[in-house]
């Protein structure tokens, strides 16, 4: 029985405090009592890697279609590239509840600083990863992660731009990105295929590029499918591919019989 | 100084004071960090005739550089954390115990055969569970023996011709030296065929330093001395190196 009248039709905690042993003003110090986990410990429904290569007209950006549920492939039809105003793509890994509540605030930031404002400023690449990172730092520092890994790029006023942003709120540059496992499968492909050529690639190399890179992760990222979606950024502003299908070969398994010794 | 004549005489042969600390420290149960070659990149791939391994040549002791030239597939039987199983097959891996490299040669001897592949394989499998090793699965064993050429935990490449299977080696242990921090400096590799093995010690040196731009030594006479005394302790010298190259240290 729960002696303290003032509980009496407030959120049960028995779960923890059987016997309504805690006083009344240390109640609310378990997170559970306090009406679910508010801060969040780990990503629940994920995206993986997103990849981005700069090439001679702007920016690439490539992201399968695939949120999982831990090792469940969940949601197959999945947009995990995000258009923000005519001049930035988003691309998100990670938890994709978090995304769609970034994805969420940008859209009203756009709404805001230029539908509203109408001052003849716009809001380019620069500025959508700063006010990323700000969120994205200040969220960690009040132990309450967003927890993505974003790539941010897109090309303004002839400038090409691409940077990372996650939920430690580290930032980086580069001509290639990669989040996830992509960072350590595709980004030393990445590298050799694009590292001194960022002026003279065509976005038909480019999407090359990206294509190849997404096989091998593909093949060898377990939480990963062989949908995905290729983000162009140019002066002439976003465009974001719809669904398209990668080709794989597995033939190579023929020639394989077994493990070790037991070549049956 | 007063001090000095009280001082005990100190005798040449001393351990310097660096090794005397650190032996110091390891009496008191600090633990001193072992050069290992793991977070190395090893490959090898399957060809028509045989195979090519590969390996990067560094080792890390944490994350310090402690060799940067070490030997991962060694010509012969070495203490290298790669082995050396027979002649005709070698084993690439990241921080093996011990190896059961003398047990294969022994026996071989008594089956009176040339060593199999999967038997290397299974002494191996069998001295890592006795390890507890999860070291298993970093392992590159290859070689050719009277069954053919096998590969274990590397899928083949299955080319006709062995240049376009060392450069696919080649080009994978150069993706490890530049984007792994725990591998790095050169490219070694091993071309095992039925008939014979050739190892390509630094096949590739992508990272040679640039010369210096000065020498660096101090003249003779920088340190004045006050006393000299020599005391000629060896009778005759002869150098003869254990390992296959000196090591580097520059």
């Amino acid at each position: 029985m729960d002696h303290f009248p003032t509980n009496w039709g407030r959120p049960n905690y028995d779960s923890f405090d059987t016997h309504a042993t805690y006083p009344l003003h240390n109640r609310g110090q378990n997170q559970a009592a306090a009406g679910g986990v508010q801060h969040t410990q780990q990503p629940i429904v994920t995206g993986t890697s997103v990849l981005a290569i700069k090439f001679k007209d702007g920016i690439m950006m490539a992201a399968d279609n695939l949120a999982s549920y831990g090792s469940l492939a969940r949601f197959k039809g999945v947009q995990r590239l995000h258009a923000v105003g005519d001049y930035t793509v988003v691309g998100a890994s990670g938890d994709m509840s978090d995304f769609q509540y970034l994805q969420h605030i940008l859209d009203g930031l756009v709404i805001s600083e230029e539908t509203t404002a109408q001052d003849g400023h716009a809001l380019g690449p620069a500025e959508i990863h700063e006010y990323l990172s700000q969120v994205m730092y200040s969220r960690r520092s009040k132990m309450n992660p967003l927890w993505n890994s974003l790539l941010v790029g897109g090309v303004k006023d002839g400038d090409r731009f691409l940077a990372y942003v996650d939920l430690l709120g580290v930032t980086y540059s580069a001509s290639t990105l990669a989040t996830g496992y992509g960072s350590y499968i595709a980004q030393p492909l990445l590298r050799k295929a694009v590292e001194g050529r960022e002026e003279t690639l065509t976005e038909a190399e480019a999407r090359t590029i990206l294509e190849d890179a997404l096989r091998v992760l593909f093949y060898r990222d377990a939480r990963s499918i062989n949908q995905y979606q290729i983000a162009t950024i140019t002066a002439n502003g976003a465009e974001i591919s719809s669904s398209l299908k990668l080709e794989t070969s597995w033939g190579f398994a023929e020639g394989i019989r077994g493990y070790g010794a037991q070549t049956q | 100084m007063a001090a000095a004549s009280v001082r005990p005489h100190r005798p040449d042969t001393e351990m310097p004071l660096y090794a005397r600390s650190n032996a110091f420290l390891e009496g008191k149960g600090v633990k001193m960090p072992k050069a290992t070659s793991t977070g190395t990149t090893i490959v090898g791939c399957l060809f028509k005739d045989g195979i090519v391994l590969g390996a990067d040549t560094r080792a890390t002791a944490g994350p310090i550089v402690a060799d940067k030239n070490c030997e991962k597939v060694p010509a012969r039987p070495t203490t290298a954390q790669i082995h050396y199983i027979s002649e005709s097959i070698r084993c690439c891996g990241a921080g093996t115990a011990r190896t059961p490299s003398f047990n294969i040669e022994l026996h071989a001897l008594s089956t009176g055969r040339k060593p199999r592949v999967v038997t290397a394989m299974t002494m191996l499998k069998q001295r890592l569970f006795q390890h507890q090793g999860q070291i298993g699965a970093a392992l590159v064993l290859g070689g050719v023996d009277a069954t053919g050429a096998h590969l274990f935990t590397i899928h083949p490449h299955g080319s006709t011709d062995n240049s376009h299977a060392l450069q696919l080696v080649v080009a994978a242990i150069s993706a490890g030296i530049f984007n792994d921090l725990g591998s790095g400096s050169n490219v070694d590799a091993c071309v095992i065929t039925a008939s014979n093995t050739e190892m390509l010690r630094n096949y590739v040196t992508p990272n040679v330093r640039v010369e210096k731009e000065r020498t660096y030594g101090f003249r003779r006479g920088t340190t004045a001395w006050t006393r000299e005394k020599v005391h000629s302790l060896i009778v005759s010298e002869e150098v003869r190196p254990v390992a296959a190259e000196a090591m580097d240290t520059s």
